[in-house]
């Protein structure tokens, strides 16, 4: 009774698979990451007001501390308090998001589940060490949200964060001239990084705010549908 | 009444059973067609407070049950009989001749309609004792129970004995409640962090009441040891710790506020 | 029976959502309970012998071939608290999506369709042991081990208590494990209604405290 009977059909997804239960295909799954402070909470609030009135959106947020993040989203009202859900992780966000992802596949599953199709779900992850990624099997693409003022030789540092993300944030630019931060030395360094990879420099308290990263999440969900191919 | 001095081989101890069984009485009362005690465990007919019910109180169990005492007692609730079975003082499980534990058996039956209540006073257990108690209740799905369970761990400033208390609860044939807890001598880990914490006092009480069925009450908060517990089942049980028996009884007294009855 | 899938499936690395869940030491933690390793022995050895047991037998029931849902009845009613409740359905489920990976099975197919929001935690540790080709033994001792390893963890995160100091109160326990896994063994061959029912108190108690808290670490 017992490993004889691979042949089995397993319905249920373990992981990243993209189709749901049901076989419609699920939605893009986008990963922020980054240190403590850099304003990735305030991004994705600002993803959600950017983004929620073409798209059906939902967050997960994974905070150190309980639904601190969650409760930030829910008092900015950023979405319906029924499409933030909050994964409390044992005071290891970096846990949950790569090493032991199940309570987060549970809570994108559910949020999919109970408000119906959606087209993107932005998975936050605590601001936690430069090393944290997502786990492919939780996220489709990933963001990593540094900013200026925690030290512009960052992206010189590297790491797996700066290096491997899909889209690194350079955030709060305004605040470069008061931080003495070199924002073109920034963007070389993280070309040398990255090479390919894209970056974005943006400030939220400006134009053109999140617009560009919004875009950069657009084109990742147009490329999502086209190519996520369903099983048969 | 029925008691033998010297039953199962080996043992010096009492065995004995008492019994009760309650009926409605045709005219809105419960009558109560047999009533009978055994050996330490004597049964009373009292005065209820409730006309529709009987009430019936365990007198002079003050000295048992030693090691190697047998002890049980049957109740039952017919269905649309409403029961109340109470205690005159807290029963002190003492230790005896034998190596023997004593051992301690309460069936409660409800049928379909009918109410019981099983409040007897504390146990306590004393230094020296070895006493294995187990209440088992089955319920019809239309009845409701009462039960009230408190154990107090050694007389003041004693160690206690060693205790073994299950209360098992079915209902509808299947399991609702189902919880053992055993302390003293050759039980390890009773007194810490997750189970006791140093408390010498741990009571229960359980209330079923199939209206809960449609919506149970929800969980509440004590204090820092007690806590009202609703059930996978139409139930609530309201588990608590305290230093002493007195303490013990003013928590469950004050959480059996959620019914009408 | 293979060591090293017992090893695997009991490691603490098992991607089955453990390292949020503190088994009750955060709650111990904020009473004063657990402060210190010696104190941290006495929580876990007392949590062993009772919330331990009772979670290794329904384990090793399972792996034995008891129907699985009369033991998530039984462990409903083992499991006075909801919030204990919602937590072990919670961990099952978790752990049964990571074990369908790695040792599907149709039995695990039956339980995860009767219970989409998951089974009790021990339940599904049971059968995922059975599926993997462990015995109730080996069942039993993951869970027994498990009932400890997961607060030890947690006791290190919450008062940055040596670790070192905790494992070695996780060593001084490995007899009473090993015996408190043989007991739940013994009992697996019982009637589900006769498998040992040893309760916590205090875990029952403060389960749902802590779900009432805002600010906290762990999930329970």
């Amino acid at each position: 009774m017992h490993l004889d009977h691979t042949d089995t059909i397993h319905p249920e997804r373990h992981s990243a698979s993209a189709a749901r239960p049901d076989g419609s295909r699920r939605a893009l799954r986008v990963g922020l990451g980054g240190p403590v402070g850099s304003g990735k909470t305030a991004t994705v609030a600002a993803l959600c007001r950017t983004l929620r009135d073409r798209l059906s959106l939902a967050v997960v947020t994974n905070d150190i501390y309980t639904r601190e993040d969650a409760a930030f989203l829910l008092r900015e009202a950023v979405l319906p308090p029924e499409r933030i859900t909050a994964v409390e992780t044992g005071a290891c966000p970096h846990t949950a998001i790569r090493d032991d992802i199940s309570a987060n596949l549970e809570a994108v599953e559910d949020l999919e589940e109970d408000i119906g199709p959606l087209d993107v779900v932005l998975v936050e992850s605590g601001g936690d060490n430069l090393t944290a990624t997502f786990s492919k099997g939780l996220v489709d693409v990933q963001i990593f949200v540094i900013d200026v003022a925690g030290g512009d030789d960052i992206p010189r540092k590297g790491g797996p964060g700066v290096t491997t993300a899909d889209l690194l944030v350079v955030n709060k630019t305004d605040l470069a001239p008061y931080v003495g931060s070199d924002l073109a030395g920034m963007a070389r360094d993280a070309q040398e990084q990255r090479g390919e990879l894209p970056v974005l420099f943006q400030s939220l308290r400006g134009e053109p705010g999140v617009g560009p990263v919004a875009d950069w999440v657009r084109e990742q969900l147009s490329a999502w549908t086209a190519t996520a191919v369903l099983p048969a | 009444m029925t008691t033998t001095a010297t039953a199962p081989q080996g043992t010096a101890g009492v065995s004995a059973r008492a019994r009760i069984t309650a009926v409605p009485d045709g005219r809105g009362g419960t009558a109560l067609p047999l009533l009978s005690g055994g050996g330490p465990v004597a049964l009373r007919r009292t005065r209820s407070a409730d006309p529709s019910a009987a009430r019936v109180t365990l007198v002079g169990a003050m000295s048992a049950p030693l090691r190697g005492d047998r002890l049980a007692v049957e109740v039952r609730a017919e269905a649309g009989a409403a029961l109340r079975v109470d205690g005159s003082a807290a029963t002190l499980a003492l230790p005896g001749r034998t190596a023997e534990p004593a051992r301690y058996d309460v069936r409660l039956e409800a049928g379909e309609g009918g109410l019981l209540h099983w409040l007897p006073e504390p146990l306590i257990s004393v230094s020296g004792s070895d006493l294995r108690q187990q209440l088992r209740a089955e319920l019809a799905p239309g009845a409701r129970l009462v039960v009230r369970d408190e154990q107090v761990l050694g007389r003041t400033g004693e160690e206690p004995g060693r205790l073994s208390s299950r209360l098992t609860v079915r209902r509808a044939g299947r399991p609702l409640l189902d919880q053992q807890l055993d302390f003293g001598p050759g039980a390890p880990g009773w007194d810490g962090g997750a189970a006791l914490g140093g408390h010498r006092a741990v009571g229960q009480l359980l209330v079923v009441d199939p209206a809960w069925d449609r919506e149970p009450p929800r969980a509440r908060v004590l204090g820092e040891t007690a806590v009202v517990t609703p059930l996978a089942g139409p139930a609530v049980l309201v588990t608590a710790l305290a230093p002493d028996a007195l303490q013990l009884r003013r928590v469950l007294d004050s959480a059996l506020t959620f019914t009408s009855w | 029976m293979s060591v090293a899938t017992l090893l695997l499936l009991a490691d603490g690395r098992f991607p089955a959502g453990g390292h949020a869940h503190s088994g009750g030491v955060e709650a111990a933690v904020r009473a004063g309970r657990v402060q210190d390793a010696a104190s941290l022995e006495e929580f876990c050895r007392s949590r062993l012998h009772t919330a331990g047991l009772t979670s290794a037998a329904l384990a090793s029931a399972a792996a034995a071939g008891h129907d699985p849902l009369a033991l998530d009845e039984a462990a409903d009613a083992r499991t006075p608290s909801p919030a204990l409740r919602r937590t072990a359905r919670r961990l099952g489920r978790q752990l049964m999506r990571a074990a369908r990976a790695t040792w599907p099975d149709p039995e695990l197919d039956a339980l995860a369709a009767a219970r989409p929001k998951g089974a009790h935690q021990p339940v599904v540790l049971g059968l995922v042991a059975r599926s993997a080709g462990l015995g109730p033994l080996e069942a039993a001792h993951a869970a027994a081990y498990e009932s400890v390893g997961g607060a030890a963890t947690a006791a290190v995160r919450l008062l940055g208590l040596d670790p070192l100091d905790a494992t070695a109160v996780l060593a001084r326990l490995a007899a009473e494990t090993d015996e408190v896994a043989r007991q739940a063994e013994a009992a697996s061959s019982k009637a589900v209604e006769d498998l040992p029912a040893a309760s916590a108190p205090l875990l029952e108690i403060t389960a749902e405290q802590h779900a009432t808290w805002s600010v906290r670490l762990f999930a329970s």
